[in-house]
């Protein structure tokens, strides 16, 4: 009996990512969830710019790249033109919590029934390990050479957070992927988000807490445990929000339908 | 027997399959290049196994397949 396999959902080519970059497990994750709701034929991806750019090309199912940080915005026409197929944006902290800011929030906002996958490792990846927004207090990277001060850089965002309080999200929920038993809650999260959009009922996303053991100079078992250490306690795991928007009177600010 | 299977070309060397082995049977293969060019990891005690398939969940390339008898 096969225990464990490739999902059939992701392409059968080896991923660009770094040793021990998480990456490769959400995108497992998010592979094994198309497979498990059997919506791979019809799911739609929004791949970002950042590390996981070439996400089109690990997906079997129809993938659209976009532009810096408007993955939100491309997965809004999707889906308002085809509100029978299953979008979802993959996106990192640079792209959504940095460039991407007003289209996450307006996305949100706006409660558009998407789900968002959102990679943060308080670290820009692909550039060459650049302060974040998510970048925590006291952190080193090449453009925080002293660690990032708040009375400088100003205080990381802590977007699951921030989103929970807006109408139309109806899921928001952060997990982490440092340790077996927290990757299975993150495939259960990852799992609902897809669910809850079947459903229709708003918008879900799901804050992964990922390491990027290269740019952060740790081995990638060190850098598993700098997420238990330092990211947890800053970013606490949970659920920040699981409503449903549909409940919302849509024409007054009066309560019921 | 349990049976793991490992896709040498895709690993990466990173060891994170070897540091959640609850047996300890997994280690890199310091003998060896893939055709990446990285130290595959592979499993030295095979009868040990008891196909958990920690490391195949923790594992960031989906080098691992794991096989319960």
């Amino acid at each position: 009996m096969v225990v464990f396999d490739r999902p059939k959902s992701l392409s059968p080519v080896p991923f660009h990512y770094c040793p021990g970059c998480t990456h490769g497990i959400v995108h497992r994750l998010v592979a094994e969830a198309l497979d498990e709701l059997d919506i791979c034929g019809k799911a739609v991806g929004i791949a970002p710019v950042g590390c996981s750019v070439f996400a089109y090309n690990y997906f079997e199912c129809d993938m659209i790249e976009a532009a810096h940080g408007r993955a939100p915005a491309v997965a809004t026409g999707v889906k308002r033109t085809h509100p029978d197929n299953i979008v979802f944006t993959y996106q990192g902290d640079g792209d959504l919590a940095a460039i991407g800011t007003a289209e996450t929030v307006h996305v949100g906002a706006r409660g558009e029934n998407i789900t968002i996958i959102f990679i943060n490792n308080c670290i820009y990846g692909m550039t060459g390990g650049q302060m974040a927004p998510t970048t925590l207090p006291g952190q080193v990277t090449t453009t925080s050479p002293y660690g990032r001060d708040r009375r400088i850089q100003g205080s990381p965002i802590h977007v699951c957070e921030m989103l929970s309080t807006l109408d139309g999200v109806a899921y928001a929920e952060r997990v982490a992927v440092n340790t077996v038993p927290n990757i299975k809650k993150a495939k259960k999260a990852i799992v609902k988000a897809f669910q809850n959009q079947i459903d229709k009922k708003g918008l879900s996303i799901v804050e992964v807490l990922s390491t990027c053991p290269t740019n952060w100079g740790m081995t990638p078992e060190a850098a598993l445990k700098w997420v238990e250490t330092d990211m947890i306690p800053f970013y606490p795991l949970g659920v920040y929000k699981d409503t449903d928007v549909k409940l919302l009177n849509p024409t007054s600010t009066k309560e019921g339908n | 027997m349990n049976k793991v299977t490992f896709s040498e070309d895709l690993c990466k060397g990173c060891g994170l399959c070897a540091s959640v082995c609850p047996k300890k049977i997994i280690a890199l293969d310091r003998e060896k290049l893939n055709k990446k060019g990285y130290h595959p990891a592979g499993i030295t005690d095979q009868s040990k196994c008891i196909a958990c398939a920690m490391c195949a969940t923790i594992c960031p390339d989906v080098v691992i397949k794991v096989e319960k008898e």
